[in-house]
């Protein structure tokens, strides 16, 4: 024993390397296996659809009168949602973000309500406030505004409700961390509220902005729960492709996987430019010294 | 100019002169012309006040080039302001790539783009190393001369006020306790705070008449003669460059050494109650040591009686 210990103390160390390496190897393996675990649950059953059926007949599914008319629905719809949502929501954002006044957390808190809230609930709850039996259902006919229920106006609303609080959030966020002194100064050199916001507060924001707005239009285009019950699934006018893949799924199973393919590459391309954008912006906004830059010590 | 301690409210009130504050109470007027009156209801909005301001930090937007940032506020073209302040070469470079010194001349420049009728600087060397510091202070001295416009300018530092200032406030606490020339501040400080933003040493000590000044027996031990009358506990402000190193066995007044900093301007020795800046060649300088007794001896001039501290307002 004391051999072993005293004299070398090689065994020992030789048997300690062997199984800091073996720990090391386990450890690695471990970290491989966690990814190709995780990365094949979130891939595999995107392949599964992509081969499903054959190639021919995939593309053959995109083309269909079903598929096209869901894939106007959706842009429309959508990028009408959109507009609304970046043209109202940012001033709004602006002012939540950047004024202190009473009852501002409560604003906010209202304003992610309906983040927590189901879809099916959200779809019921405007359909009650904006039906033609709603809370507000005879105002609007009162004021000669046709129901939008059944409509693509009641698609539009529901992709609103749902997906633009994730965009308010991030911009009020986005601007609360713009640095004061920036805006302050901007005021001192003669620029109005309407200027501070167009030239100063937006270009600074605009990584937030660009990010919160791309994952509101990722929630907004796989809108379905609310969407089904408050405009109804009609081909052409209200059935977009969320509500085209269920539509389809009983009829013809094929078809609805088509669909389910190309929302999935509609929104991959989404995703991908949104992140590209986002990129070029914090580049040129950034506040740290670009790589190739001098440093402030520099000798001049 | 003014100075004060962090915390005295310098930032404040410049920042309410720049429409970005709001006072509770007061007039602010520029000229004839009225920005602020609590009273009358006139609130004069920041960007209607044409003021040149510039943060701590210069606050130039990341996000513009230098000619961008100096468009921003005269809506139009100046390469001539960018030209004239040697930055024409950088019209296209974005703030995070200048030097201190660069960012400080394109806020300059900037500033002067909204034709500003007085120009307020924040703290203008706070965010830089001491090196770079004195090399932008100096170039700032040169580029107001030149401009000749009204300038409010804030530091903590009384050696900006020393190099750049015409006149200089004292602020403490949100008063401003002082108002004169650099000289006179170094001169005839009011108060105990002002005389230790100067750098002076302050002591305490009781005050004997003597002859046509005094006495001052300091805490602790030791005395020093001031030309001033005086009489009871008094505290007095000595400059660490009014100091005279002595040899300890002949003074009244001995300390101990306990630390040397060298540079080109001589000496600065810290003793345990006084600073003293001895000159290169000076008396006892070479077997000046750490641990070593000293004794000091300062012209009686030069050894001014302060009003006691709680009558700080000068």
């Amino acid at each position: 024993m004391s051999e072993a210990t005293s004299s070398s103390g090689r065994p020992q160390d030789e048997a300690g390397d062997w199984i800091s390496a073996l720990g090391r190897f386990a450890v690695a393996l471990g970290t491989v296996i966690v990814i190709a675990v995780a990365v094949a649950f979130l891939l595999l059953p995107i392949a599964a659809l992509v081969t499903y059926q054959p190639l021919h007949d995939l593309i053959h599914g995109f083309g269909t009168k079903f598929a096209t008319d869901a894939i106007l629905v959706s842009l429309r719809t959508n990028a009408i949602a959109f507009v609304l949502m970046i043209v109202l929501g940012t001033p709004f954002a602006y002012v939540v973000g950047r004024r202190r006044f009473r009852g501002r957390s409560i604003v906010v808190t209202l304003v992610e309500l309906p983040l927590v809230m189901p879809p099916a609930v959200a779809g019921l709850a405007l359909l009650v406030a904006f039906g033609p039996l709603g809370l507000f259902g005879g105002t609007l006919s009162a004021l000669g505004i046709p129901n939008p229920v059944f409509r693509q106006g009641a698609v539009v609303m529901a992709i609103l409700f749902v997906a633009s609080p994730f965009y308010l959030r991030g911009a009020i966020a986005a601007f609360e961390a713009i640095d004061d002194t920036l805006l302050d100064v901007a005021g001192t050199l003669g620029a109005g509220s309407l200027r501070r916001l167009l030239y100063v507060a937006i270009p600074l924001a605009g990584g937030g902005l660009g990010a919160a707005s791309a994952v509101a239009f990722a929630r907004g285009i796989g809108e379905f729960g609310a969407t089904i019950l408050f405009a109804g699934s009609f081909q052409g006018t209200t059935e977009t492709l969320p509500l085209a893949v269920y539509g389809e799924f009983d009829a013809n199973l094929d078809q609805a996987i088509a669909i389910g393919v190309l929302l999935i590459a509609v929104s991959a391309a989404i995703l991908l430019a949104s992140k590209l954008l986002a990129r070029l912006w914090t580049s040129s906004t950034s506040t740290s010294p670009s790589p190739a830059g001098r440093s402030i010590y520099a000798p001049r | 100019m003014l100075v004060g301690p962090s915390g005295s409210g310098k930032s404040s009130l410049l920042r309410t002169v720049a429409g970005l504050e709001r006072p509770s109470a007061g007039r602010i007027s520029f000229g004839s012309e009225l920005w602020w009156d609590s009273e009358r209801g006139i609130r004069l909005s920041s960007e209607r006040r044409r003021v040149g301001y510039l943060p701590q930090d210069y606050g130039l937007f990341p996000h513009l080039t230098v000619a961008g940032n100096v468009r921003f506020a005269g809506r139009r073209d100046r390469s001539d302001l960018l030209e004239q302040f040697g930055i024409g070469h950088l019209a296209r470079a974005r703030p995070r790539d200048l030097s201190g010194g660069e960012r400080q001349r394109v806020a300059l420049a900037r500033a002067l783009a909204r034709d500003p009728r007085v120009l307020l600087l924040d703290e203008p060397f706070g965010a830089l190393d001491v090196i770079t510091r004195q090399q932008v202070r100096d170039e700032l001295a040169g580029l107001l001369t030149e401009l000749q416009l009204p300038t409010l300018l804030v530091t903590h530092a009384f050696e900006d006020a020393d190099v750049l200032a015409d006149r200089v406030g004292v602020l403490d606490r949100g008063r401003l306790v002082q108002i004169g020339t650099p000289t006179e501040l170094l001169d005839c400080p009011g108060s105990a705070m002002v005389a230790a933003l100067t750098g002076a040493n302050v002591l305490e000590g009781i005050a004997v008449p003597a002859g046509q000044g005094s006495v001052v027996r300091l805490g602790g031990s030791g005395e020093l003669v001031s030309a001033t009358p005086a009489q009871g506990r008094v505290e007095i402000a000595v400059h660490p460059w009014k100091l005279e190193l002595v040899d300890p066995g002949s003074s009244r007044l001995t300390d101990t050494v306990v630390s040397l900093r060298h540079d080109r301007g001589g000496t600065l020795a810290r003793l345990t109650r006084f600073t003293v800046q001895v000159p290169p060649g000076a008396n006892g300088h070479s077997s000046l040591s750490e641990g070593s007794t000293v004794g000091l001896r300062a012209a009686p001039e030069d050894v001014r009686v302060l009003p006691a501290r709680d009558d700080g307002s000068g």
